[in-house]
């Protein structure tokens, strides 16, 4: 509080009791349960089970839930690079517009968000099916169909779809609130339109590209219902994985995979954090 | 001296209203010139002009010779000290300052130095690793002109550089910026509202009103010689009052004719006349060539400020004589300290003390109204 006056505890209790109850007892519920067996008995091996499992694909002995797991990654951190670069430029653009245009811009992108998630993924369905939407419009201007839906593409294209909004919102929050003095200042110091962006919009939009990054690689990270849906359940993610195991009543796996998700999505994000805030804030007192 | 920068005919509107009107400026080598007026007159429109981030409807903008309408900001050899500093916050005070010179690709070693040179000129040294957020305001203001400066640009703009400083601090910096203008010859176009700062800083001052130049001159010129009425009201102190030449030398106002220094006005041609408020003199009512009833009384430190009542006029008069409320006084005015000024669009708006801002009077104007209405 920059004024010095704390909020009384009384105001904070039914905050603090939400936060212990959903937020806190959960989690311990989680390791707890990643670390014990079926009689609730100490172990390691939900967590190595996790790193050693194997299994056959293609002929090839594999580590399934390694594979699984850099799979899930990889498909995170494509939707999270595609929403970077379309998102970026739209939040830039969007900061710059007329208030009208703004307002116009926000609503929509937000217009999508209304909807429930699992009717966004049936749409894409029947968009990117060989007989869909997608398809249709490609027949009618004579060229030959395109096989999307059950590709790691689809997969993609529905995350990308999702969690745009998540990165372009943090993003064109903190373009908004930028001082126009200082871009005139870059420009006033000999600094053409590009290394304006580089020098001065670019690091001090860092913040809100970290929050972007976070809001969109974590829920993409661990979606299942996406892959299940575009990607016809043949490329198993994380969170598919967590789910069958926890429909399968396996909760202690279940639970110890969720555990090295969130401890490893954890450490990349304080990672990311401690990148940016040298970024940001120059300097030896930091 | 060398013009450096020439305004020509340049006018400019916003939203169809017009902010500049035919501003025909010359600005020379080395000067520091000042642009003084209200807010709303301008002055910060025609700076930011010189800078590249507005461009006229109409005139051009020449720089050494060359028109430079089109030259976009980061081509000019201008730089800008922005009213709330504009430093980057991503970057620590010696950073800050490479910022031009990382642009230019200079040598590192090069940079070291200059920079190094440049924070010791505005007496930060010890300051190059710290975050801009933490400094002061003063030093923030001095990493702004070290920025600016470091480019060695042709010529600086400050916009109301000092306007956010407190008043002992706005003095040092006053002095300090006349002395690195000085040491480093550079033009300095100074942008502000504070007539003081003007006429202790400036060179030259160019007064402005409603998006026009009201004049041009010296300090001492502006101060002792005002064009009109307006730059009379706004640079300093100053009693207005309607008045006629009756022949050369010889000016008729409050009733009383006046013996002044000025000549070749048109036989009764009506006039604007200045009295300063230090230069009138107390004396007995007898010997007064007017004759008023002191009214209020205010005790300002070096000297008493006396709002006297002369035939339903209010003058002011500073002094460092005490009078009471309600004396009954004579003054006396010096033919110096008589200035003539031709009629212009300004007369009868200033130089009366019943109040001394538009605001009051305009209230007290509504009040009267509805007064009458009742």
């Amino acid at each position: 509080m920059p004024q010095g006056r704390r909020p009384s505890a009384g105001l904070l209790a039914p905050y603090s009791i939400w936060a212990a109850l959903f937020i806190v007892v959960p989690l311990v519920f989680v390791a707890y349960y990643a670390f014990t067996d079926n009689s609730f008995a100490f172990t390691f091996d939900n967590i190595s089970r996790f790193f050693t499992a194997t299994s056959v694909v293609d002929g090839q002995e594999v580590r399934t839930y390694m594979l699984i797991f850099w799979r899930s990654l990889k498909l995170a951190f494509i939707s999270t690079i595609i929403c970077l670069l379309f998102g970026y430029p739209l939040a830039y653009i969007m900061a710059r517009s007329s208030e009208k245009a703004q307002k116009i811009m926000m609503t929509l992108i937000m217009i999508p968000m209304w909807m429930n998630f699992l009717i966004r993924t049936y749409a894409w369905m029947t968009i990117l099916q060989d007989t869909g939407i997608l398809n249709g419009l490609i027949t009618a201007i004579g060229l030959r169909t395109v096989h999307i839906i059950g590709t790691e593409s689809a997969v993609v294209i529905g995350m990308v779809y999702d969690y745009f909004p998540y990165m372009v919102l943090p993003i064109y929050s903190i373009m908004a609130k930028m001082d126009i003095k200082l871009i005139e200042a870059a420009k006033d110091l000999g600094c053409n339109n590009v290394s304006t962006l580089r020098r001065v919009i670019f690091p001090l939009s860092l913040p809100g590209v970290l929050s972007g990054i976070t809001m969109v690689l974590i829920p993409s990270v661990s979606t299942f219902y996406i892959s299940q849906k575009l990607g016809n359940g043949k490329f198993f993610l994380i969170g598919d994985a967590i789910e069958g195991q926890f429909v399968a009543n396996n909760l202690h796996f279940a639970a110890a995979m969720a555990f090295i998700l969130m401890v490893i999505l954890l450490v990349m994000m304080a990672a990311m954090k401690y990148f940016t805030n040298r970024q940001v804030y120059g300097g030896s007192e930091a | 001296m060398k013009k450096i920068i020439e305004l020509k005919n340049i006018s400019k509107s916003f939203d169809g209203e017009k902010v500049l009107d035919s501003i025909n400026l010359d600005i020379y080598d080395n000067e520091f010139i000042t642009l003084l007026g209200p807010s709303g007159c301008g002055k910060t429109t025609t700076l930011r002009m010189i800078g590249g981030f507005e461009q006229p409807d109409q005139g051009d903008i020449i720089f050494m010779g060359e028109r430079i309408n089109d030259v976009p900001a980061h081509k000019r050899n201008v730089n800008t000290v922005f009213q709330k500093y504009a430093l980057f916050p991503h970057l620590n005070v010696f950073e800050n300052v490479a910022f031009p010179l990382r642009e230019k690709k200079v040598p590192k070693d090069e940079i070291e130095q200059k920079v190094t040179e440049m924070l010791s000129l505005v007496m930060l040294s010890n300051f190059a690793k710290r975050r801009v957020t933490s400094l002061s305001g003063g030093q923030q203001q001095r990493v702004a002109i070290a920025r600016a400066l470091i480019a060695q640009p042709k010529v600086l703009l400050l916009d109301e550089p000092l306007g956010a400083l407190d008043l002992k601090l706005r003095k040092d910096m006053q002095q300090e910026l006349k002395k690195i203008q000085k040491a480093t010859g550079i033009t300095f176009v100074f942008v502000t509202h504070d007539q003081e700062e003007a006429l202790t800083m400036s060179d030259t001052i160019v007064v402005m009103s409603e998006g026009r130049i009201q004049q041009i001159g010296t300090p001492i010129d502006i101060y002792n010689e005002p064009e009109n009425a307006f730059v009379a009201d706004f640079i300093g102190e100053s009693n207005i009052l309607d008045g006629v030449m009756i022949e050369d030398y010889k000016v008729h106002f409050s009733s009383h004719v006046f013996d002044c220094v000025d000549k070749g006005f048109a036989p009764k041609e009506p006039v604007d006349v200045v009295v300063r408020p230090e230069d009138v003199d107390i004396t007995t009512e007898e010997k007064g060539m007017l004759k008023g009833v002191v009214t209020s009384v205010t005790f300002m430190g070096v000297h008493y400020e006396v709002i006297v009542d002369i035939g339903g006029f209010k003058w002011m008069i500073q002094t460092t004589d005490f009078v009471d409320v309600d004396e009954h006084i004579g003054l006396s005015i010096d033919p110096d300290a008589i200035h003539i000024m031709k009629k212009s669009e300004y007369s009868g708006m200033f130089g009366d003390y019943s109040t001394y801002s538009d605001e009051v009077d305009e209230l007290q104007q509504l009040e009267e109204e509805s007064e009458a209405e009742e």
